[in-house]
């Protein structure tokens, strides 16, 4: 028994007013599905039905593809920039208004920490749209000629582990450039998608700008194949991404493909370590480890190894797991079944391989879907755990003695989404930022996201930016 | 963390080879602590740990026997509406009213801290700083909060600092010595973290944040690179060192989060008034207040809490 026991501190479920059902938002309404059926969202935490939400057939995402060109066509594309600006300050500042509800239903329907969806999550979204909305009427300033133009309809799939963050990411550059979107949510994390539809409501958005299609792997596929999109965004796995990439092969559609991740965070021996050990813990359980650039693979000088164990152990020991809602909540819920036996299978592949596994004296919740905080040491770069990605809060951890090896491993994977490099030395830095192999490059940070900033992969993480200047490309004709 | 003084060559070697503080990360992680939410039941624990941590100070040019006696009384019962609040750790004067202050809490398990070694700059001569400190103790002090020579530290003079703060742990005798950093005026984390090894090594009791004097005093990051240092050196040295933060902190909601950083920083072996203190003396009242709330469901007014 501890001696200062926190006292459950939860975030009221009050703000949020949720609908028994839900229908597809087209063309600036909540509309029936025509072809498609109902299917139920639940809690990852609990297992609790939290609302009925509808899977989009190819008629629905048809109607939706149509409204969006239309929209196009006669709206969005000939307005001006500063007017489609106004509408996207509009937007942030209507997620600003209702962020607490928002992170509330964020928090519900991932299962992510009230922590994080409240100070991460929600003010990146109104972030993402307040940077957008300044370059709407600018465009012609990002370095893409004169007058760059949109693209057209683009259709966008994003991915369940920051729902209202990855919508973000989506639709407010191609809105800014003038495009207009379809979007279709996860199937596991749909409800702040459809709050968002509420929002453009709201502000007045202009019928068919926006449409949102819930479903799963079927309407995404649909939706990508669609004839009449012009572009396709998409997050999320790698084997999907490949599929997708495939499908628009041989078609006029661009696309852009942000995917998986095996993130080598690199600690020298230098480095400030209680900081170091905190950007460790922040990259791999953050958002319980479903994050595409965590820092899964932990690679750490060998003269520091020990100090770095331990003091990652007893700072594992302090995690607190439990009620996403919970204000002190540090690690939530895994978001679904299927991802918690992903998770499983291959933390049990990393045992069977011979590495060495720990988690902190931690006790599951006996509804929903859970797995402790997990370090796998004595970990080499033939297992499968240090070349998978587990996208769930599993770190695997090796060691290297010089910088050289460290970047030679580091690189030594199919992905390269992100890096970390932890060290008091400068040159060191730049020395490893430019060799490595990897999107985002993090100095003596992890996980630090910024509209600002461009975010995108290398080899099979995909291909295109978001966010930034650079970002912008992805939705103009150029 | 594997740090000992064998091996290194000098004091300076060694403090210089002690990990770095990433400025940005470390207040990161201090504004995340303070964001926990403290509520009811632990919140009641805390606010009377909070309450008997407290070094109720008065540090004035104006103290008068009456003023520490006042003082004196309000730490031995500091609600006389609700005797089970629970008494305060210390009161803190300077060493011409430590006789006057011994007095009044002689037998109540109150103890007597002593400012001391030219409080609050230390700039006088070493022969001056001891004679303070053994007045202080014949005056009846079993806690001495010294200073360090910060002009000395800046400087890189850590053997002269280390030899001072040796030479006043002797001349303290049985009393317990608290080295105070003045952290204001180190300007670095990583000058904390150096100064509370140097403090440690030197056969500190306690290391404290300030003196009250110099702005800003206390702060949240502060005290964590402190009880990382405190946590660290015990790994290292088996001997466990206490923690003062002093200076600035007011507010109930600000000792809870004091306590919520010890709690997760060096672990709960500190939540103890022996391992953590608050030099503070305008907190009470607002502990006693919140103390109330917690009771009743409502605020008393100003009023019904005493001003000493």
């Amino acid at each position: 028994m501890p001696k200062f026991e926190y006292a459950p501190a939860p975030e009221s479920r009050s703000v949020v007013s949720l609908r028994e059902s839900y229908g597809l938002f087209i063309d600036g309404a909540f509309t029936d599905t025509v072809d498609g059926r109902p299917f139920k969202t639940i809690s990852p935490a609990t297992e609790e039905v939290l609302a009925e939400v509808t899977e989009a057939g190819p008629s629905d995402v048809d109607r939706a593809v149509t409204a969006a060109r239309k929209a196009y066509d006669q709206t969005w594309s000939r307005m001006p920039g500063t007017e489609r600006a106004k509408y996207l300050f509009r937007v942030a500042r209507l997620v600003q208004e209702r962020s607490r509800e928002l992170a509330v239903l964020e928090s519900l329907d991932n299962g992510k920490p009230i922590k994080e969806s409240r100070d991460v999550d929600i003010p990146l979204v109104a972030a993402h749209f307040f940077y957008h909305a300044g370059w709407a009427d600018k465009l012609e300033f990002a370095g893409y000629g004169p007058s760059p133009r949109p693209i057209g309809v683009a259709g966008q799939v994003i991915p369940w582990n920051f729902p209202l963050l990855m919508l973000a990411w989506k639709i407010a550059p191609a809105l800014a450039c003038g495009n207009t979107v379809v979007l279709k949510p996860a199937e596991t994390t749909p409800l702040t998608a459809l709050a968002f539809a509420e929002i453009c409501q709201q502000a007045d958005l202009p019928p068919g700008v926006v449409n949102i299609v819930t479903g799963a792997g079927e309407t995404g596929r649909a939706l990508v194949e669609h004839p009449g999109i012009d572009k396709v965004a998409f997050t999320g796995s790698t084997e999907v991404g490949k599929q997708i990439a495939r499908a628009c092969r041989r078609t006029h559609k661009r696309n852009t493909l942000e995917l998986g991740g095996k993130a080598a965070n690199i600690v020298f021996e230098d480095a400030a370590m209680d900081q170091a050990v905190e950007g460790i813990v922040n990259g791999i359980f953050f958002n319980q480890g479903h994050v595409c650039c965590a820092g899964s693979r932990l690679l750490v000088q060998e003269s520091v190894y020990d100090e770095v164990i331990a003091s990652l152990r007893r700072r594992l020991s302090t995690l607190r797991l439990g009620d996403p809602l919970d204000k002190n909540t540090d690690v939530g819920a895994i978001n679904s079944a299927a991802q918690l036996a992903k998770i499983r299978e291959l933390s049990d592949v990393g045992e069977a391989e011979g590495a060495e596994r720990w988690s902190p004296p931690c006790e599951l919740p006996a509804r929903g879907f859970w797995f402790p905080p997990t370090i796998f040491t004595g970990v080499t770069q033939a297992h499968r755990i240090a070349r998978e990605e587990i996208f769930g809060p599993v770190l695997s951890v090796l060691t290297f003695r010089t910088p050289a090896e460290a970047v030679e491993k580091a690189n030594n994977t199919p992905y390269g989404l992100s890096a970390g490099v932890w060290t008091e030395k400068g040159s060191l830095i730049l020395w490893m930022a430019s060799r490595l192999r990897a999107g985002v490059v993090w100095a003596n940070t992890f996980n630090r996201f910024d509209p600002t900033s461009p975010f995108g992969g290398y080899k099979e993480s995909g291909y295109g930016r978001e966010g930034g200047r650079h970002g912008l490309e992805a939705y103009l004709d150029v | 963390m594997s740090i000992t003084l064998e091996g290194a060559r000098d004091l300076r070697g060694f403090l210089h080879g002690l990990p770095g503080v990433d400025r940005v990360g470390a207040e990161a992680r201090a504004a995340m602590l303070a964001g926990r939410s403290i509520k009811t039941t632990a919140k009641q624990w805390a606010l009377d740990l909070a309450i008997s941590m407290i070094d109720l100070t008065t540090l004035e040019g104006q103290d008068t026997p009456g003023k520490v006696r006042a003082l004196c009384a309000k730490g031995r019962q500091p609600d006389p509406a609700d005797p089970t609040a629970p008494h305060v750790a210390a009161i803190c004067v300077y060493s011409d009213l430590a006789r006057v202050a011994a007095q009044e809490v002689a037998g109540r398990g109150i103890h007597v801290a002593s400012v001391a070694t030219s409080f609050p700059s230390g700039r006088a001569s070493l022969d001056v700083k001891l004679a303070d400190v053994r007045y202080a103790v014949a005056e009846g002090a079993d806690e001495v909060d010294m200073v360090i020579d910060r002009g000395a530290f800046l400087a890189g003079n850590y053997d002269l600092v280390y030899s001072e703060i040796v030479a006043v742990r002797e001349a303290c005798g049985e009393a317990h010595l608290k080295v105070i950093l003045e952290t204001g005026e180190l300007a670095t984390y990583d000058n904390v973290r150096r100064a509370s090894w140097l403090a440690m090594l030197a056969g500190a009791d306690f290391i404290k944040t300030s003196t009250g004097k110099v702005s800003p005093a206390a702060t949240l990051p502060v005290t964590m690179v402190m009880l990382e240092a405190v946590r660290d050196f015990r790994a290292a040295h088996g001997r466990q060192v206490g923690v003062k933060p002093a200076g600035g902190i007011r507010t109930a909601k600000d000792a809870i989060r004091y306590l919520v950083l010890v709690n997760e920083t060096a672990g709960e072996d500190w939540l103890d008034p022996d391992w953590f203190r608050l030099g503070a003396s305008s907190l009470l009242n607002d502990l006693l207040m919140q103390r109330t709330r917690m009771k009743t469901g409502h605020y008393e007014g100003p009023d019904y809490f005493t001003l000493d």
